[in-house]
């Protein structure tokens, strides 16, 4: 029982500090000092202070887009095991529901997008949902070479591995997985190279450009859904990546948090060595993510 | 008894249209009788196909005909489980035609329409409890003759005449391939009638005849992927609860066809399997990418038919492979993914067929790029629309997901149970996964650029909600995938007494679906999304924030139009240009040059694969070839009677005995 609270405490305060580590990182590549590493909460407090425009061409899928974007978010994070520790809710087939939470999100996000009437929105739309295709199969691939890995189709144990731990044989499977995993992460949170979260401009963005007509309270929502999904597929990359427990639960705590801020560490330093992708070749990072998952796949089976 | 309901209710149905038939023009009451006699029909047939379900003992009647050696009906669980949504959407439809073809607008084919309707109702509902081969043929042929003169209702406009055609052709290629199977049928087993035979009565090349038979007999009704040629067309241009029924129910005929069939022969070898599962892949997948390509409106949902037959036909495969493999597990689970999808595609797919119908009576336009912001001006319909939309990209919390859950779940079982064997069938997991994402992009396009932003046109504009009676139908139908979805464990013995009929094996105890997956779990949460959604709604909604309206963000540009919008075409771009190489789109840009250049026009389209780039320049190709027998027929009788002159002359002149007058010749 207390390792679900914790579960739940850990997804619900963690996540804008993620955003805060990733800035600081760049900012320290920069050579700046960049924004505290609280930073991300005190906007999220400034934004549920704020009040909203609202465009007088929106209707309410506008309104509920950014709530359910949350909703479905909260509810995946709750699906996935967070270090050692079981999920909160576990059964079998719970992967392909994981898959498809995030499914309906993007439907809501993208509507919320188009209901502005802007050609920005719409640009922003169209590159999610189909960089979205492309992602898809990748995420289904890693899904189906753990699955086979661990012989059970819970996410729950899916992730903790078969019962007497990883053999060698799986390991270059699970290191092709991992690369696929990394990229799909960096897609889905729209991250660099695929996507610029600090851009202004809006041609070249896809997840800040859907959101431009957002603000106050719906826009605090939105950042935090999108730190949540950070850290709810951040946390089924790791479990692929770190297999290492110590065995006491005092100390697996804090070593997962630990892991989930070198995560993102390890992302702030992609986004300040490497620059954005030009929006055509976004599709063959993904399909390159495709063949690595797949190709996992096939080693794993011969 | 429950068949005795079916049998009143289909001929209530058949004579629906028939009072009409003798009532003015100007009257309204053939519709009201109509429909009324539809709706009756609906309840009886609907009561009937509840009770035949749960029968232990499967009724038979005999009819004393002896031309058709006794042609008898009798009802199953499989049979009841398809009755449902023929009966259903013949009772909703005809409610919906009241406000969207009612006779005061439509006075000339307002009559024609329900008399089809009723009769493409019995015809199918009588095809369902045939257990006769001459039944079957019957119920088809109705179904198939009475869904050509609803295509053709409008038969003023060329391209419905020209879509029904097509339509005609197909759907006869196809009959022509089932009289030849059940002519087989017949020769192996020695009779007409529809029982399963002991697996070795037919030799294995004889079953492989018939099941490619099946294959492309069925497969043309269902739309199956290069057989789908003639579905969007016929479906774009039917009035859309003719649309509706068509893409709903009529579809799954071939479905029910391929599934009786395959219950016929109890041993069949794993390549058939194997065959189904990779046919509805492609399907899948190919539907929903030329889906993305389209234009307009209702073409752009008939093509998503084909990537939901493709679904089906991906459970169907893999219960097939497990009832060759001896896997029970994989049969329960495959089966009961093509079952509900049957079931849930023909829930969604009529209300969004219903919805666009909504949009075209009130828009009178079925070109995407010219609405825009209906949500505003028809709520109701927006909503609905929404509703199915979700539902057909499989996403939980409605009925889509639970179906797509069943093949997932059968699929990955078969991996994890079957080593290198279930790790060949897995691999079309992540094809469909790619559907789902597909799907989703494909109606964000449709329902942002249709409900959403602002109105394009004046017609869009000034729209209107739709009557109650287009309504209440469309409620319905969406009610019924909300259950669906959030219940699913409703369905557990609707479903298990099906796939026990199709398991043949009594012997063997199938698992029971509700064993099989975890559908209390998924119904728990998808009570726990909405109560999430719903909570986190309040919390928002608790402080007052102020609020200020304005326009849309347009980095301050001074004169926003609606047309500058994002269009459909533009939306789907991207993926159609990832998938140009099936797509192959006609672009036509415009020429553009000088520093002030003329107003110019950039179109571009996706024409169908089969149809216009394969059949039509063939049979313009075969045309012409035959067209140098032209010039023998120009309607000159003189000529004519020259040519039977010459005929008559060329036969005497076999008479002539030419070898007596060569030897003569040579004699002397």
């Amino acid at each position: 029982m207390i390792e679900k609270v914790i579960h739940v405490g850990v997804l619900l305060v963690l996540p804008p500090l993620l955003l805060g580590v990733i800035n600081k990182t760049k900012a320290w590549f920069a050579g700046r000092n960049g924004p505290v590493l609280l930073q991300t909460y005190y906007d999220l407090f400034k934004l549920m202070r704020k009040g909203m425009a609202i465009s007088t061409t929106t209707t309410w899928v506008f309104l509920a887009g950014p709530v359910i974007t949350l909703a479905t978010v909260l509810l995946a994070g709750l699906l996935v095991p967070m270090g050692r520790f079981d999920a909160p809710i576990a059964f079998t087939g719970d992967l392909i529901l994981f898959a498809y939470l995030f499914g309906l999100a993007r439907f809501f996000t993208t509507a919320a997008a188009l209901d502005t009437g802007s050609a920005f929105e719409g640009m922003g739309a169209a590159r999610e949902v189909t960089f979205a295709c492309l992602s898809e199969p990748a995420l289904f691939f890693a899904l189906l070479v753990l699955a086979r890995v661990s012989g059970s189709l819970k996410l729950t144990q899916m992730l903790h591995g078969p019962a007497g731990g990883f053999t060698a044989a799986v390991a270059a499977p699970l290191v092709l997985v991992a690369i696929g995993l990394f990229v799909v992460l960096l897609a889905e949170t729209c991250r660099i190279p695929v996507d610029d979260p600090n851009t202004h401009l809006e041609l070249t963005m896809i997840h800040e450009v859907m959101v431009l007509d957002h603000s106050g309270p719906l826009f605090g929502v939105i950042l935090y859904a999108a730190s949540l999904k950070m850290l709810v597929i951040g946390s089924v990359l790791l479990h692929v990546v770190f297999t290492f427990q110590t065995g006491r639960a005092w100390l697996d705590w804090p070593l997962f948090i630990g892991e989930l801020l070198g995560l993102a560490v390890v992302i702030g330093i992609v986004e300040s060595v490497m620059a954005r992708l030009q929006m055509r070749h976004v599709p063959y990072l993904l399909i390159a993510a495709i063949l690595f998952c797949g190709f996992g796949f096939i080693l794993l089976v011969r | 008894m429950s068949l005795s309901l079916i049998l009143i209710a289909i001929g209530l149905a058949a004579a629906s249209g028939l009072p009409g038939l003798g009532l003015s023009r100007s009257s309204v009451w053939g519709q009201r009788l109509s429909a009324g006699f539809m709706a009756l029909a609906a309840i009886l047939g609907l009561s009937g196909a509840a009770a035949g379900l749960f029968t232990q003992h499967n009724p038979i009647i005999n009819f004393p005909w002896q031309a058709a050696g006794h042609s008898f009906v009798g009802l199953d669980a499989l049979s009841a489980f398809f009755l449902f949504p023929i009966f259903l959407m013949g009772g909703l439809g005809a409610i919906y035609s009241l406000g969207y073809w009612s006779q005061r607008q439509y006075p000339h084919n307002g009559r024609k329409l329900r008399l089809f309707w009723g009769l493409l109702t019995a015809g199918m509902a009588l095809l369902v409890i045939s257990r006769h081969a001459m039944a079957f043929l019957f119920g088809w042929e109705v179904m198939a003759l009475a869904a050509f003169f609803l295509v053709v209702t409008e038969d003023e406009k060329p391209e419905c005449c020209q879509a029904g055609w097509i339509y005609l052709i197909a759907t006869h290629i196809g009959t022509l391939t089932l009289f030849g199977m059940f002519a087989l049928w017949r020769w192996v087993t020695g009779s007409y009638t529809l029982t399963p035979v002991a697996h070795d009565a037919i030799s294995l090349p004889v079953m492989n005849i018939m099941f490619l038979m099946a294959l492309v007999g069925f497969g043309l009704k269902a739309g199956l992927m290069p057989l789908h040629f003639w579905l969007p067309g016929a479906h774009a241009n039917a009035p859309s609860h003719v649309s509706a029924m068509l893409s709903g129910v009529v579809l799954k005929m071939g479905i029910y066809g391929l599934v009786r069939f395959l219950w016929l022969l109890s041993d069949p070898p794993a390549v058939w399997g194997g065959l189904i599962l990779l046919l509805g892949a492609v399907s899948g997948l190919l539907g929903v990418v030329f889906a993305i390509g389209q234009h307009d409106l209702k073409r752009l949902l008939a093509y998503h038919s084909v990537e939901n037959i493709g679904i089906i036909l991906m459970g169907l495969g893999l219960a097939m492979l497990g009832r060759s493999l001896d896997r029970p597990e994989w049969v329960v689970l495959g089966l009961a993914g093509c079952l509900l999808h049957v079931w849930n595609h023909s829930l969604f797919k009529s209300l969004l067929f219903l919805c666009a119908g909504s949009v075209v009576h009130s828009t009178h336009t079925r070109r995407i790029d010219q609405l825009g912001g209906l949500a505003k001006t028809m709520p109701w319909t927006a909503a609905m629309f929404l509703v199915g939309a979700i539902a057909i990209c499989g996403l939980p919390p409605l009925n889509g997901f639970i179906s797509e859950l069943f093949v997932y779940l059968g699929l990955m079982g078969a991996m994890t149970s079957n080593g290198l064997a279930g790790s060949a069938v897995v691999i079309v997991a992540p094809v469909l996964a790619m559907i789902g994402a597909l799907a989703v992009a494909c109606f964000v396009k449709v329902y942002g650029v249709v409900f959403l932003g602002s109105p394009r046109t004046a017609s869009a504009m000034h729209s209107s909600e739709a009557p109650a009676s287009m309504r209440w139908p469309m409620g319905v139908l969406a009610v019924c995938c909300a259950v669906i979805g959030i219940v699913p464990i409703v369905l557990t013995p609707i479903l298990d007494s099906a796939i026990a009929v199709w398991m043949l094996d009594s012997d063997i105890m199938s698992p029971s679906v509700c064993m099989a997956a975890p559908l209390e779990a998924v119904s728990v949460l998808a009570i726990v999304l909405i109560a999430l959604f719903a909570v986190l709604s309040l919390v928002l909604r608790l402080r007052h924030y102020p609020l200020r309206s304005t326009v849309t963000w347009d980095c301050g540009y001074a004169a926003p139009t609606s047309r500058i919008q994002y269009t459909a075409s533009s939306l789907a771009q991207m993926i159609v240009t990832l998938f140009n190489w099936v797509l192959r789109p006609g672009m036509h840009r415009p020429h553009i040059e000088g520093v002030f250049p003329h107003a110019a026009q950039m179109h571009s389209h996706v024409d169908d694969a089969v149809l216009d780039k394969l059949l039509l320049p063939f049979g313009s190709r075969i045309e012409k070839w035959f067209g140098w027998f032209r010039r023998f027929q120009h309607g000159m009788i003189q000529q004519y009677v020259l040519y039977i002159l010459i005929a008559v002359i060329l036969m005497l002149s076999t008479l002539i005995p030419f070898e007596e007058f060569i030897t003569r010749l040579f004699a002397r």
